[in-house]
């Protein structure tokens, strides 16, 4: 009985118009796109100076600022208010205004003044541009002073840094084997649920209930499909990583199919609860939005896990996804063994066994 | 004859609101039961208990010799079912179609090969085969519909307005697969909203806010009532209703 | 006009009659809101350190100490070789580890030089950094202090200031783009899949055969959509500024004006979609994909345009949602005057005009 409604399932997919291609482009669409969309990254402040000084130190230091990778400069104004302007405009992101005297005051003085001010409407932009121009300027005054007094720093520790399993530090790595998870889920999770309102709007749900086909075959038959396609999703995911990035799991392939499969089980179950509670697909588009955006937002994909309160930890310790991007984000840089990551696999079978009971005994034949 | 379904004193609420109110009555194997009923007069809701779908507020019944309130699996198994809502997958080919819901009921393998061809032969449909549900006209999908519904020798098939919006011409061609299937031994229970339809039933049962007002073959109703036309008859019990359409 | 009410009335009834979605559209923005002001940031909390200390003299030690007080970080491991730091960093344990050279305050008083290694788990390479940067900041001031060794005398002071968010409220920048998303997935989205839904029931053929001008069919299936969007951003609106503490410093006129226009475009847009797509589901993956994920990653709400590569921020301007986040910035948080913002008003009304162009002429294409 399975065989032939599995077979349909299969048949369905393969014959509609949209769904094949949805299944191959999007995993690489989002694999291609996102990991350079989302950053964050700081690296084009737009800056605009104001040099009333116009001496050699001033230029000195603009010349020092501009060196900067991610810094641009991109106008040069008398006055500090028409600066002000282009900020109201969003043509710059960060003013510098050097005053009159800034050399004078610097030799002379000791001690001069300069003014950073930067749009921080986006906090995280105004504070990360802030902070670069901060230790140029920093920067600068040591460099000048130790040129002026000819005395080097005091004793000091040398610090090297070693930044492990991602010595680049390239974004991407991080991002590319999390965002897996993420494609994973959206497919795994929201096609299936989709494919159910489906059957229930156009009237072969009924048809179904009335035959001796029981609730737990049912559901099986519409998530085989599924869990095939979650590891093809899977598959292509690593050739992307591969071929696009560069990016090879240092740990064992094998731990992700297996983390893959078993959280598969788990979303797909989580799209198969929303279905049994849905009627339209507007409703179960909106309930399974909903809560992936959620469960994407609370999982530690684009921000830290820690960096979140503790209530939010707590609800985010609910979602399978932030134990299945922790799992691909160690196997892939780290090269976490299984035995390293059985936390994670006992909490996302856990997640597995509720989570499908409840798509069981929530999916009615009666009422 | 035995009786295919027993109902005894069956009835539904949905809260305050009594769908389906003590009503009791048989039907015979190899019969073809109609079961005329306007718009919200509880047809439906019949159906649904009868077909395991829906449980009963009170009384009980039996479908095939089992019982709808524990043995819903069994009577699954031994039932077909055609709804109003046209309830083929649309985008499988017939021969799918026909695989899928063999497959569902159990059938052997080779048994399905050999009978889908047969059947496409008996309606027509050989060179349809390979054509997907969405492209046949409505009068085709519903007589394929139907042939589905009986392809695994049920007891009983339940045809919840089988008809609706078909040619009279098809309508014919329907009501003679209707009758080969109650030749074979297969137990016919089918609402209506045409009451010349109801003519062809061996016996007709009229539903009215929950209750079953009438219940007699046409000729005997037609005696009963001193007219000529189930029509007339339907009106004037239907007439009295309380409730109005859904 | 009466059966323009009666059409809307028609509508409205669907919609409220399905409480989930409902209750789902009212209460995402507050949903979001919460996510992103108190939940979603990128500061760092308080992280797992190791210490592999070779020395074990006065000066590790208060370094350790130091390390240990402040608040980013506590001491979880301990080590005693380098074959021990690898397997913590797999198994999670920290996300640092500081190796203090041997004969540390030897070298350090003697030499005037002496080694520290900070090795980092630099998977997540912005957590890295900043951790590296806060944990070189308590070495080097520990030793400074230790050291009191002169500082220079010369001093440039830069006095830096936060324009238009002092206090760095994370809330100032996603209030924006919360509002643009929203009216993206409310009038984009769920219109389109409303009308698709009625021309998959075919109800859509009925409705058009009726007497009444198709147009005044689609405006009127549309009138709901654009009032629960009216109902998001007002909620946005109170949430924002009583709760959140986000001002509204522009003008309300010209705020209005905006949020309309975005949703106008916003409803042609679903329509636009509705006239393409056959099946709800088309809708939805158009919509999904050509719009919704793009207003969440390129309009600027999360993350910036401008450090993206140039192919995206050339997408970027095809997104209604960045123009109308990019003005919404500049009006009610930074409170510029109207004149400042005239770029995004007129890239809004082209959008519009074009996008109402093709779908009527898709529309027509359709009906002949």
């Amino acid at each position: 009985m399975l065989g032939y409604l599995v077979e349909k399932e299969f048949k369905q997919i393969f014959r509609d118009k949209l769904l094949p291609k949805v299944i191959l482009l999007f995993p690489f669409m989002t694999l291609i796109l996102l990991p350079y969309a989302a950053n964050f990254e700081v690296k084009n402040m737009r800056l605009a100076i104001v040099d009333q000084d116009n001496s050699s130190y001033s230029k000195e230091l603009v010349g020092k600022l501009i060196a900067n990778n991610s810094i641009n400069l991109v106008a040069n104004e008398h006055t500090y208010n028409a600066a002000l302007g282009l900020i109201q405009n969003d043509k710059v992101d960060m003013v510098i205004n050097i005053p009159k005297n800034f050399e004078k005051d610097f030799v002379v003085d000791k001690k001069s003044d300069i003014l950073i001010a930067v749009n921080s409407v986006n906090g995280t932009k105004g504070t990360m541009g802030g902070m670069y121009a901060l230790s140029i300027i920093r920067q600068y005054q040591d460099e000048k002073t130790t040129e002026i007094t000819g005395v080097n720093d005091p004793p000091g520790v040398e610090i090297k840094t070693i930044y492990q399993f991602n010595r680049e530090l390239d974004y991407k790595f991080f991002m590319v084997p999390a965002l897996m998870v993420m494609v994973l889920t959206i497919v795994s999770g929201f096609l299936p649920a989709f494919n159910i309102v489906g059957e229930k709007e156009k009237g072969n749900m009924e048809q179904i209930n009335v035959s001796p086909v029981t609730k737990p075959i049912f559901i099986l038959s519409k998530l085989i499909p599924y869990w095939v396609i979650g590891m093809v999703i899977m598959t292509i995911g690593f050739i992307v990583a591969r071929l696009f990035y560069g990016i090879v799991p240092q740990g064992s392939i094998l731990t992700i199919y297996l983390f893959s499969f078993v959280f598969t089980l788990a979303v797909s179950g989580m799209g198969l609860i929303l279905s049994n509670y849905a009627n339209t697909y507007q409703q179960v588009v909106f309930m399974m939005f909903f809560f992936i955006m959620i469960l994407i937002l609370m999982s530690g994909l684009y921000t830290p896990f820690n960096s979140m309160p503790p209530w939010a930890q707590k609800i985010g310790a609910f979602s399978p996804l932030t134990y299945f991007i922790d799992v691909m984000r160690n196997v892939y840089l780290k090269g976490s063994k299984l035995t390293d990551l059985l936390p994670q696999l006992y909490k996302l079978l856990a997640f597995v066994l509720v989570i499908n009971s409840w798509a069981v005994l929530s999916y009615r034949k009666k009422n | 004859m035995e009786n295919v379904i027993v109902v005894n004193n069956l009835t539904k609420k949905f809260g305050h609101f009594t769908a389906v109110d003590n009503i009791s009555f048989e039907v015979k194997k190899g019969e073809i039961f109609g079961f005329l009923g306007a718009n919200g007069a509880g047809k439906t809701t019949v159906i649904r208990m009868l077909c395991g779908l829906s449980r009963p507020s009170a009384g009980n019944a039996t479908v095939a010799g089992f019982d709808i309130r524990h043995q819903s699996e069994k009577i699954k198994a031994n039932i077909g079912y055609m709804s109003q809502k046209f309830s083929l997958y649309e985008d499988l080919k017939v021969w799918e179609n026909i695989k899928l819901f063999a497959g569902i009921y159990g059938m052997k393998k080779k048994d399905i090969a050999l009978k889908t061809d047969i059947l496409l032969e008996e309606l027509g449909f050989q060179d349809e085969k390979q054509t997907l549900v969405s492209a046949l006209p409505l009068g085709w999908k519903q007589k394929l519909a139907f042939s589905v519904a009986i392809f695994h020798n049920p007891k009983v098939v339940f045809l919840d307005e089988p008809t609706g919006g078909v040619d009279p011409v098809v309508r014919r061609q329907f009501w003679e697969l209707i009758y080969k299937t109650a030749e074979k031994g297969i137990t016919v229970f089918v609402t209506t909203h045409y009451m010349d339809e109801a003519e062809y039933c061996d016996r007709v049962s009229i539903m009215v806010d929950g209750r079953i007002e009438a219940l007699e073959t046409p000729k005997a109703l037609k005696e009963k009532f001193a007219s000529n036309s189930i029509d007339d008859i339907f009106y004037q019990l239907a007439r009295n209703a309380k409730r109005t359409d859904d | 006009m009466k059966e323009f009410l009666t059409f809307t009335k028609k509508e409205f009834i669907h919609i409220f009659r399905d409480t989930w979605t409902m209750m789902i559209i009212l209460v995402l923005p507050l949903v979001m809101m919460v996510l992103f002001g108190y939940a979603v940031t990128t500061e760092i909390g308080n992280t797992n350190i190791g210490v592999l200390d070779y020395s074990k003299d006065e000066i590790t030690k208060s370094i350790i100490n130091r390390i240990q007080e402040s608040e980013y970080f506590t001491l979880s491991n301990s080590f005693n070789s380098y074959q021990e730091i690898e397997p913590s960093f797999k198994a999670s344990e920290n996300s640092l580890v500081i190796v203090f050279g041997e004969n540390f305050s030897e070298n350090l008083l003697h030499l005037k030089k002496a080694d520290i290694q900070i090795i980092a788990d630099g998977s997540d390479p912005n957590s890295a950094r900043t951790l590296v940067s806060y944990a070189s900041n308590i070495i080097g001031t520990t030793l400074k202090d230790l050291n009191k060794a002169p500082v220079s005398s010369y001093e440039i002071t830069p006095e830096l200031k936060l324009l238009y968010n002092p206090l760095m409220k994370s809330s100032y920048n996603f209030v924006p783009g919360v509002m643009g998303f929203i009216i993206i997935l409310v009038c984009a989205m769920m219109t389109s899949i409303s009308i698709v839904r009625e021309k998959e029931k075919g109800t859509m053929e009925l409705l058009l055969a009726s007497p009444t001008k198709p147009i005044i069919i689609i405006v009127s299936k549309v009138i709901p959509y654009f009032i629960i969007a009216l109902i998001n951003i007002i909620t946005i609106f109170i949430v924002s500024y009583f709760i959140m503490g986000v001002p509204i410093n522009g003008s309300l006129f010209w705020i209005s004006t905006l949020c309309i226009l975005y949703i106008l475009v916003s409803l042609s847009l679903g329509i636009l979609i509705s006239t393409v797509a056959d099946t709800q589901l088309m809708a939805l993956v158009i919509s999904a994909i050509i719009l919704l994920m793009p207003s969440m990653l390129l309009s600027g709400m999360l993350f910036d345009i401008g450090s993206m590569p140039l192919i995206l921020q050339g997408i970027a301007q095809a997104m209604p949602a960045k123009w109308f986040i990019s003005a919404i910035r500049k009006l009610m948080i930074m409170g510029v005057d109207v004149r400042y913002v005239w770029s995004e008003f007129l890239a809004l009304i082209i959008m519009l005009t074009v996008i109402i162009g093709i779908s009527l002429r898709t529309f027509k294409k359709r009906m002949e």
